[in-house]
C-alpha cells in the first residue's frame, strides 16, 4: 500500500525568558553551556550543525607548544554509557592554533576558552604569554592532567603544589583581565585541596572534572583496548562523580567561579551541575554521538529553569546546598502560628512510618 | 556539508550475511557522492552506547514516495549493531551524513577496476554506474571469506565490462584472495585506475599491486571512530602529504578515501618516529 504521509514540520523553539547570563571572574558570558576541551576541536566542525557563537564559549582542545602526534591507535573504547579514550593531544601546535583556529572563533564572534597544555612549568608559562593579545579569547582553561617531564612524569594535577606552580605561572605570563581556571582531576584522595592549591596560587576559577582514568581490556586479543592502554574515562558514567567533585569544592570555596563537566547529556544534567555549584557547565562526550546536543542542551536548560520559576541561570547556582527546608503539615494554619509545635510531626498524611 | 536527521527506517533485509538498511533521511540523498558514509546513533535516546556507528553509503534515492532515502549495509558484530538489526519499518533512526571525502572522478573516459572486499563493495557500486555514465570501462574484483560473505556481485556483473570473484574458501569463485587475481586483470585491461574498499591489509595489497604498476589508487578505509565529523580525533592513521611529511590525518574527514600510496600501511596502528610532531614519551589525555 501506498500512503502519502504529511511529515510535520519542525516547530519553532522559542526559548523562555529569563537571564541566561553568567558570570565567570571578571567575565560575562551570554550563557552556561559551553562545548569540553577535547570534545569540539575548535568548533570549526561542529559549527556544520549550528551556530557556535550561540554557546555561552567554545572551549578548545587543549594546545601544546610544539605540533603533536598523539598516540597510536586503538585510541578509544566504548563503555558502558561512557568510553574511554587516549589521543594524546594531537595538535598543531600554538602557532598554528593562534593563525587558524582562534583567528576564525575570533571572525565567528564566538567566545573562546583556550585550554593550554605543556609537559613542564616553563611550557604552561610560555603558552600563557602567546594568548596575550589574542583576538576572540575569553579565558584560559590550564589542563594539569600532563605528566611533568621534569618529575618522573608525575600528572601535575595529582600534585598541589606541581599544580599550584602551573597556576601560578600560567598568571604571571597570561594576559591581564582574562580569567584562568584549573582544570582538576577526581583521582585524588580530596579534591578541595587540589582546588585551594589552585586558588591559593591565583587561580580565578576551577573547571571540575577531567576524565578518570580507566582501563579496558580486549577479551579476543587479551590485551589492553588502548593503544596507550590506559585511557580517560568520560561520559555520563561519571556524572555523579563530577556533580560531587562540584558540590564538594563549591562547600569549600563558596565564592570560586566553577565550570562544571561530566557526562551532561541532557538540561537536566547541566541543571544538576548548576545546583551542585557550577556557574557553568561544558558538554563534552555527548557531542561524539550528537553534535547538535551544546545548543539542544542550552534550550533545555532554559526550559527546565522556567519550569521551576527561575528568572536567571544566577538563581540556580548552588541552590541543592541550602538546608533543608522546616516543613509544614497540610491544611489549615496551625493557630498557635509556632513552629516548634510542628516540628517532628509527620509531614504529609499522618501516618506512621514503619 | 553533513546534516543530522530524525530518520524513519524504511526497509531492513537480509543479503548473504549482511543486513541492508534503506532510511528515509530528509536532505541527505542529494549531497551523497561514492564513498560518503553515513554515521548512526544506535540504542534509542537513553542509550547507554553513546558512539555512532558509521557505515559507507551504497545506495541514494534522491526522490521517492516517502523523500530522500539512504541504504547502507552492515554486519552484526557488536551491541550497537545487533541493536540495528532489530530495527523495523517505521522506526525512528538519528543519522549524520554525508560524511567523509568521498572518491575522486576522472576527468577522461578511463579504464577503471574496482576491488571489493566483504561489504566493502558497497560504496564501489554507485560509483561502478558513475563511471559508467561518464563513459568509463568498469571491471570488478570482489573478494570474501565465502560466498556469504560477497556483496553486489549481480549488481557488479550488470554495471561492469567485467568481474573477477574470489573466496578464502572456494565457496563462490576462486578460492584465494583479490590480490591472487588483480595484476593480471589490470594488466590485460591496461587499467588506469584502482578504486579499492575493504579490510586493511587488502587495502595495503592492492596498494602494493598499483604502485609496483604505477597505477593511480584511491582506498576508502575502514578505521574505528567516535564521532564522524572530526572532533574525536580517534580514527587517525599516518599519512604522507604533498610536502612529503607523514601526519596523523583523521580517516572521518580527511578521508575515508586516500591515495593508496600515501597511506604508510605497515606503520598503521603506531606513530612512526618521522611523523610531524611525534612524541615517544606518553603524556596528557
Amino acid at each position: 500500500m501506498t500512503e502519502l504521509t504529511v511529515r510535520k514540520t519542525d516547530e519553532v523553539f522559542t526559548r523562555p525568558d529569563i537571564d541566561l547570563t553568567t558570570q565567570l571572574a571578571s567575565v560575562t558570558f551570554p550563557n552556561p553551556v559551553f562545548t569540553a576541551s577535547g570534545c569540539a576541536a575548535a568548533g570549526q566542525e561542529l559549527d556544520q550543525f549550528f551556530d557556535v557563537s550561540q554557546l555561552g564559549g567554545i572551549v578548545t582542545k587543549s594546545i601544546m607548544l610544539a605540533p603533536r602526534s598523539g598516540r597510536a591507535t586503538p585510541r578509544m573504547a566504548e563503555t558502558p554509557s561512557g568510553m574511554l579514550n587516549s589521543i594524546g593531544l594531537q595538535g598543531p601546535g600554538i602557532d598554528a592554533f593562534l593563525d587558524k583556529d582562534l583567528a576564525w572563533l575570533a571572525q565567528r564572534g564566538a567566545r573562546a576558552v583556550v585550554s593550554i597544555a605543556g609537559g613542564s612549568v616553563e611550557d604552561y608559562a610560555k603558552l600563557a604569554a602567546k594568548l596575550r593579545g589574542a583576538k576572540g579569547l575569553a579565558m584560559i582553561e590550564v589542563n594539569i592532567s600532563c605528566p611533568n617531564v621534569e618529575d618522573r612524569g608525575q600528572v601535575f594535577a595529582c600534585d598541589p603544589r606541581a599544580s599550584a606552580a602551573v597556576v601560578q605561572a600560567v598568571k604571571r605570563s597570561a594576559p591581564t583581565g582574562v580569567p584562568v581556571f584549573a582544570k582538576l582531576i577526581p583521582d585524588v584522595t580530596d579534591i578541595t585541596e587540589s582546588a585551594r592549591a589552585c586558588v591559593d596560587a591565583g587561580a580565578d576559577g576551577l573547571s571540575l572534572i577531567n576524565t578518570l582514568l580507566g582501563l579496558v581490556i580486549d577479551t579476543d586479543t587479551m590485551r589492553p583496548a588502548l593503544g596507550g592502554i590506559t585511557g580517560g574515562l568520560s561520559g555520563p558514567a561519571i556524572r555523579p562523580v563530577a556533580v560531587r567533585a562540584v558540590w564538594q569544592v563549591r562547600q569549600a570555596l563558596p565564592d570560586i567561579p566553577i565550570l562544571g563537566m561530566g557526562g551532561i547529556r541532557s538540561g537536566l544534567d547541566a541543571l544538576e551541575f548548576l545546583l551542585a555549584g557550577a556557574n557553568a557547565v561544558s558538554v563534552g562526550t555527548t557531542v561524539f554521538g550528537d553534535p547538535r546536543a551544546p545548543l539542544r542542551i542550552l534550550d533545555e536548560l532554559a526550559v527546565a529553569l522556567a519550569e521551576r520559576g527561575f528568572s536567571s541561570v544566577a538563581e540556580a547556582v548552588g541552590l541543592a546546598h541550602r538546608p533543608p527546608e522546616i516543613r509544614l503539615p497540610e491544611g489549615p494554619d496551625p493557630v498557635g502560628d509556632t513552629l516548634g509545635d510542628t516540628l517532628g510531626e509527620p509531614a504529609h498524611d499522618g501516618q506512621e512510618q514503619l | 556539508m553533513p546534516v543530522q536527521v530524525q530518520g524513519e527506517v524504511l526497509s531492513i533485509r537480509r543479503v548473504g550475511a549482511y543486513i541492508a538498511m534503506t532510511v528515509v533521511a530528509p536532505g541527505m540523498a542529494e549531497l551523497t557522492r561514492p564513498g560518503h558514509f553515513v554515521a548512526v546513533q544506535v540504542g534509542g535516546p537513553e542509550s547507554s552506547m553513546l558512539l555512532r556507528r558509521a557505515f559507507a553509503i551504497y545506495d541514494v534515492k534522491e526522490r521517492g514516495v516517502y523523500g530522500g532515502t539512504v541504504e547502507f549495509i552492515f554486519s552484526v558484530h557488536g551491541k550497537g549493531t545487533a541493536w540495528l538489526a532489530q530495527r523495523r519499518p517505521q522506526d525512528k533512526l538519528d543519522l549524520v551524513g554525508p560524511l567523509g571525502k568521498p572518491f575522486r572522478l576522472p576527468a577522461e573516459r578511463v579504464t577503471a577496476t574496482l576491488v571489493g572486499g566483504g561489504y566493502g563493495s558497497a560504496p564501489l557500486l554507485p560509483l561502478a554506474s558513475l563511471l559508467r555514465e561518464r563513459g568509463c570501462r568498469v571491471d570488478f574484483v570482489l573478494g570474501a571469506g565465502d560466498q556469504h560473505r560477497l556483496f553486489g556481485q549481480l549488481d557488479a556483473k550488470r554495471i561492469a565490462t567485467s568481474i573477477e570473484v574470489t573466496t578464502d574458501d572456494g565457496s563462490s569463485g576462486r578460492r584465494g584472495r583479490v590480490s591472487d587475481v588483480l595484476p593480471e586483470l589490470v594488466d590485460r585491461t591496461q587499467s588506469d585506475v584502482v578504486y579499492a574498499c575493504g579490510p586493511m591489509a587488502m587495502l595495503h595489497a592492492v596498494t602494493e599491486i598499483c604502485s609496483s604498476r604505477g597505477i593511480p589508487c584511491q582506498v576508502a578505509v575502514e578505521e574505528s571512530m567516535a564521532c564522524g565529523i572530526g572532533v574525536c580525533m580517534t580514527c587517525v592513521l599516518p599519512v604522507i602529504g604533498d610536502d612529503g611529511k607523514t601526519r596523523m590525518l583523521r580517516s572521518c574527514v580527511e578521508g575515508p578515501v586516500f591515495l593508496g600510496d600515501r597511506v604508510r600501511w605497515s606503520d598503521v596502528g603506531t606513530i612512526p618516529e618521522d611523523v610531524v610532531g611525534s612524541i615517544t614519551a606518553q603524556a596528557g589525555h
